[in-house]
């Protein structure tokens, strides 16, 4: 019976996102959307991207140099270890699970609330294609934006890590900086932006999903938000095991 | 005109829409009545095709809506303006926005002629002064006056209206019926209003489909309501003591 629904919920899932990567019917419009798109979905997460990366790559360097850098160790471990996470699952993967929750839950609780009060149902009366006009700005724009997020979070990571040298005295600078340039490949970079531009699908589609298909008043509304939350952070994780295998 | 002909519709083993005919001429105010649960919203939402009949055919001027192929239906739809029960305005733009958007999507004229058309809208409804406001900061009664405008933005030939009078006083309740009707007969529109506001039938009732457990039970205008010997009817449409001693001494001078 599980397995009945699920596969029905794919279908459905499928049949929204024909309907929803179509060409828009006024080109200006959909600009319009996309533009306010960028703003709330990607600018608006710009603070809080920041703030986390900049904490999360202070707490690794930190971490390392206190708990895993030994005498025999050479003393740029933290400074690679660092890089490592920051570049390879912090920015992509974990701060993608983070806006997850933040834009996920925006994205499914302004189109079930949207869906309640019939404007989904106006904009097909009119005979607009509601999916394309309110859903396709959204993943576009999300996966404009997250790629940016994620370089300003592993800029902002390595600012921490800095920090922690510059006025924690945890360890040198230079040391630091060693470690972060030692034996890199920037490939990792491209990875790290193609991973989070699958994830940025994932977000903007599920959440639309979840949104766009609610049935009934605001309690429905709300468990949509939380189940776009939690099958997101679940497809994210799930994809997270094979992406890396095929990207490096 | 639109014509129903044998319009079923089933919620699996649950048949709401039993087998309804009707027609709804242009240029009058077509009424659909019914208590909660008869069915009329379902019908009215398979009239303007969301949702879609298990049987039976929507002819819109002759076209069978559910048997067009779906770029027919949405080439369909905009020739149609619908007024919801709640509005449904959208919340991020601006009363102006609103009335705008169908332009927006639809038109083909320079910016200055939309919203040119759009205020035009706005003033036959009386809100020109509430232009630059949002949804939320007017009243409901304006709400549906906007609603309005926005249906009428881009001339449709159908207006559908779902308890246009729902959740406002008599007062306005009077406003928003006489403004529809008015509009339909200057505009020669198809209309269909689902109501349970007996205001509303007594009042712009040209043409009324009364719907008992999804059948149509009864066709008449709203003169011959107060006539009608149809004892489901008389239950809903005078319901207390009072209306039914005002529609006898109707009947009996």
């Amino acid at each position: 019976m599980i397995v009945f629904k699920w596969l029905i919920d794919v279908g459905r899932y499928m049949q929204l996102m024909g309907r929803t990567l179509s060409r828009p019917e006024r080109m200006i419009m959909f600009l319009k959307q996309y533009r306010a798109e960028l703003i709330q979905l990607g600018i608006n997460s710009i603070g809080i991207v920041l703030l986390i990366s900049f904490f999360i790559g202070a707490v690794i360097c930190i971490q390392i140099k206190l708990n895993i850098q030994s005498p025999w160790m050479p003393r740029f471990v933290t400074g690679y270890t660092t890089r490592e996470i920051m570049l390879l699952e912090f920015s992509s993967s974990i701060m993608c699970l983070i806006l997850a929750g933040k834009v996920g839950s925006n994205i499914a609780s302004e189109l079930g609330t949207m869906r309640v009060t019939q404007q989904i149902d106006a904009l097909e009366i009119m005979g607009v294609n509601s999916a394309c006009y309110l859903i396709l700005p959204k993943i576009v724009g999300l996966m404009t934006m997250i790629p940016i997020l994620v370089v300003f979070s592993i800029a902002s990571g390595i600012l921490g890590a800095y920090c922690t040298a510059w006025f924690g005295g945890i360890l040198q600078a230079e040391d630091l900086t060693y470690g972060l340039q030692y034996s890199f490949n920037s490939w990792f970079i491209w990875a790290s932006v193609i991973k989070s531009v699958v994830f940025a699908f994932i977000i903007a589609s599920v959440s639309s999903f979840f949104g766009y298909t609610v049935e009934g008043g605001s309690i429905e509304v709300g468990k949509a938000s939380t189940d776009a939350v939690v099958k997101s952070s679940i497809f994210i994780l799930f994809s997270d095991l094979f992406l890396p295998q095929i990207l490096t | 005109m639109i014509e129903l002909i044998d319009v079923h519709k089933s919620f699996e083993e649950k048949e709401v829409l039993k087998g309804i005919s009707a027609q709804f001429k242009e240029g009058i105010t077509n009424l659909i009545i019914g208590q909660s649960g008869s069915g009329k919203t379902v019908l009215m939402r398979n009239i303007v095709g969301l949702l879609e009949p298990t049987s039976g055919k929507i002819l819109y001027d002759g076209r069978d809506f559910t048997a067009l192929p779906k770029k027919d239906k949405m080439l369909l739809r905009r020739e149609m303006g619908m007024i919801f029960q709640s509005a449904a305005l959208f919340d991020s733009l601006s009363v102006l926005e609103n009335v705008m958007f169908p332009l927006d999507m639809f038109s083909n004229d320079t910016y200055r002629d939309r919203k040119k058309r759009a205020e035009f809208c706005l003033d036959r409804v009386n809100l020109l002064e509430a232009e630059h406001k949002f949804p939320g900061e007017i009243s409901g009664g304006m709400q549906k006056r906007v609603a309005i405008a926005r249906a009428i933005a881009l001339n449709p030939k159908y207006l559908f209206c779902d308890e246009p009078n729902s959740g406002l006083d008599p007062k306005t309740s009077l406003v928003i019926d006489a403004l529809i009707h008015d509009i339909t007969s200057e505009y020669g529109m198809t209309t269909i209003i689902n109501t349970h506001d007996m205001n509303s039938v007594l009042g712009i009732g040209e043409n009324i489909i009364y719907i008992y457990e999804g059948q149509k039970e009864w066709e008449g205008n709203k003169f011959e309501v107060v006539k009608s010997t149809n004892e489901r009817l008389n239950n809903f449409v005078f319901a207390s003591d009072m209306l039914r001693q005002v529609k006898d001494s109707i009947v009996i001078k």
